[in-house]
């Protein structure tokens, strides 16, 4: 009720003068790296071309992002129509998070005011080439997802029907999407034959990554709901949370079972006993960040209980970063003469001021938009 | 045809003359170094030095020997940057040198992590103004195409390095080795590492002593060229045909069930599988 008195009002509480304050220190440092290169606001160098951006922004970020497609395929195409309630949030916090990799690429590319170039200039053996169009497209399909709330709030029928008698087509574009480059950013990996730790160097790290991103789908739409009804004091939807929690044991085990399966089938177990940082990474995120949470999610007194979903559910968050910042960043081996990397605190700046203004849009969103009550033509209808 | 650079470690005298002659042909400009106890320097390849020799101690059984690499663009002959280049930027030519349009490059920087010699350089200290390049050697282009030599082998006092013919110069290389067997590790590094170089070393010492990766002889991106012309037209079409198969399925069974909502259980576990 508070909510609906100040709706006309800017709201400026303590948290938004936070994450304006985040944001516009982001930008400043954008502004710098434009004006006298990446060199002034970060430690990349040409050993590590790549850092904590590509890292984080990049391959968390889009893997973070996937609750978007696996709810809207739960619902639009394996008849999931109960979850419907969670769908509009997931597809928000998708939509944002593809927003977010963008805005980070914006800021990494070298040249990003030619980022357009990937339409043009076409080179079909680049892994980067498919990264590149799919995360463009599956952004296109994800505003047309979200465009119904707009659509809704200005009383547009017109349009909103036009996506209504879309969306199938569009949530299976969104999950072939989806699907084709979750697994491509592991691909891109694949280019270092040499150079990537044997734990994780795999022609399979595609498979590897797709399957840890439709883990975390799920994980994501759970701690997203458990934070935002703690946030914005409305109701859990408990049951449906515990129900997309049932499956997520069932890919974490077909997730382990590739991981050691290729390990052993290369010939390389040996390796998980060298008790060196890589096999000491590779039992963190093996115990504490898979097996953990399949056991977790497998008790119907965790599924029952929104703390004990959101600390298994940030266990699997936990496990794609640990995941996606060893194939990124730590398992790969630099030359003798390298320098080392470690992020400078600008780069964190980024980083930082990009989730702010995420996190600001999802409040914005959620104050304007009808992110959490759909039209009930809108549900009724096939 | 295809041509290359032999560089034979047991002639170099680790002058670096190339290294300077690299520099004054290209006009780049000087470093801002440090001492970093080494003769090498600076400590690698960067947008400003495309060529730079190596320098290390090796045991020799007697005592300490000096060995010297060299450390530039290998111009392989499949180029793992030229395949991970999105906007195909960087593109091989059929004389040999892996060249770059500075005009197409967005700056992702992907062909650095792909390279296994650590060779595409980035300029850290252009904004957007300036438009930062990838840089590396050009193997001289554009004296190969006024018929001169590279700049590095011009310079070369001692005969370390020499340009021409790739085939020709596997020949000269395998004749050294065969001659002198004493004096060389029986091996031509970049006949066959990667698919091949256009850079070729023969060495007294191993060659990773040089700064020389170990590599298998198939091309780096062999797996990603797979990846991207097999396995994902394959997952294209099979998701597609898939998921309206999956939703046609679930869609005929609600029908048939008198539309209730229990099928939504049977739709997760498909999800899983």
């Amino acid at each position: 009720m508070i909510g609906r008195i100040t709706l006309r009002r800017p709201p400026i509480s303590p948290a938004w003068v936070v994450l304006g304050a985040l944001i516009f220190l982001a930008l400043v440092v954008a502004m710098i790296r434009y004006a006298s290169g990446l060199g002034t606001i970060s430690n990349l160098n040409d050993n590590y071309g790549w850092g904590l951006w590509i890292s984080f922004d990049l391959l968390c970020g889009v893997a973070l992002a996937s609750g978007a497609f696996i709810t809207a395929s739960i619902v639009y195409l394996f008849g999931g129509e109960q979850y419907r309630p969670l769908l509009r949030p997931a597809i928000l916090t998708g939509f944002l998070g593809y927003l977010m990799v963008i805005l980070a690429l914006l800021v990494d590319l070298g040249r990003p005011e030619r980022i357009w170039f990937l339409l043009i200039f076409w080179n079909h053996h680049s892994v980067m080439f498919e990264v590149g169009w799919c995360v463009m497209l599956y952004t296109f399909v994800l505003a047309l997802e979200f465009s119904p709330l707009v659509f809704e709030r200005f009383g547009l029928e017109a349009p909103r029907r036009l996506i209504h008698a879309l969306i199938i087509p569009l949530a299976i574009a969104g999950a072939t999407l989806s699907t084709l480059h979750q697994s491509s950013l592991g691909s891109l990996y694949v280019i270092l034959p040499d150079q990537l730790h044997k734990i994780w160097y795999t022609p399979l790290l595609p498979l590897m990554f797709w399957l840890t991103a439709v883990a975390v789908g799920p994980a994501m739409v759970i701690l997203e709901s458990t934070i935002s009804s703690r946030v914005f004091r409305r109701g859990l939807e408990l049951d449906l949370l515990g129900g997309l929690a049932r499956v997520i044991p069932f890919i974490l085990a077909a997730y382990i079972a590739v991981k050691i399966g290729d390990l052993a089938g290369s010939g390389e177990l040996g390796l998980l006993t060298e008790w060196d940082l890589e096999s000491g990474l590779f039992w963190l995120e093996m115990i504490g960040f898979v097996a953990l949470p399949m056991v977790l999610f497998s008790l119907p007194a965790v599924r029952q209980s929104s703390a004990w979903l959101m600390f298994s559910a940030f266990l699997v968050v936990s496990e794609v970063i640990l995941s996606r910042f060893a194939v990124g960043l730590i398992a790969i081996g630099r030359p003798e003469f390298a320098a080392s990397y470690v992020p400078h605190p600008l780069e964190f700046a980024v980083t930082i001021g990009i989730v702010s203004a995420g996190v600001a849009a999802f409040g914005l969103v959620a104050r304007y938009l009808p992110l959490f009550t759909e039209q009930v033509a809108g549900s009724a209808a096939e | 045809m295809a041509k290359a650079i032999l560089f034979d470690a047991f002639r170099c005298t680790g002058c670096r003359g190339c290294q300077v002659a690299c520099k004054q042909w290209n006009d780049l400009p000087a470093e801002d170094t440090h001492n970093t106890g080494s003769y090498q320097n600076p400590p690698r390849v960067s947008a400003e030095t495309w060529l730079v020799m190596q320098f290390r101690e090796v045991e020799n059984g007697d005592g300490v020997t000096w060995a010297f690499g060299r450390h530039a663009c290998m111009h392989c002959l499949h180029p793992a940057c030229v395949s991970a280049c999105p906007v195909g930027a960087l593109y091989k030519t059929d004389d040999g040198p892996v060249l770059y349009h500075d005009d197409r490059c967005i700056g992702c920087r992907y062909c650095m992590l792909a390279c296994p010699f650590e060779i595409p350089t980035f300029q850290w200290d252009q904004g957007l103004f300036e438009g930062p390049e990838i840089k590396k050697c050009t193997f001289c282009i554009d004296r190969l195409s006024a018929g001169m030599e590279p700049a590095c082998v011009h310079t070369c006092p001692s005969g370390a390095l020499m340009y021409g013919e790739r085939d020709e110069l596997i020949a000269v290389a395998e004749g050294r080795i065969r001659e002198h067997p004493e004096r060389y590790l029986d091996h031509v590094y970049g006949k066959d590492e990667a698919g091949g170089t256009s850079v070729l070393y023969i060495s007294p010492v191993p060659f990773e002593e040089l700064g020389l990766p170990e590599l298998g002889s198939a091309p780096i991106q062999e797996n990603t060229e797979d990846i991207m012309t097999k396995a994902t037209p394959a997952v294209l079409v099979g998701m597609l045909i898939g998921l309206g198969g999956i939703y046609w399925v679930v869609k005929r069974r609600q029908e048939m069930m008198g539309k209730n909502g229990g099928s939504g259980r049977q739709g997760d576990r498909e999800a899983s599988s």
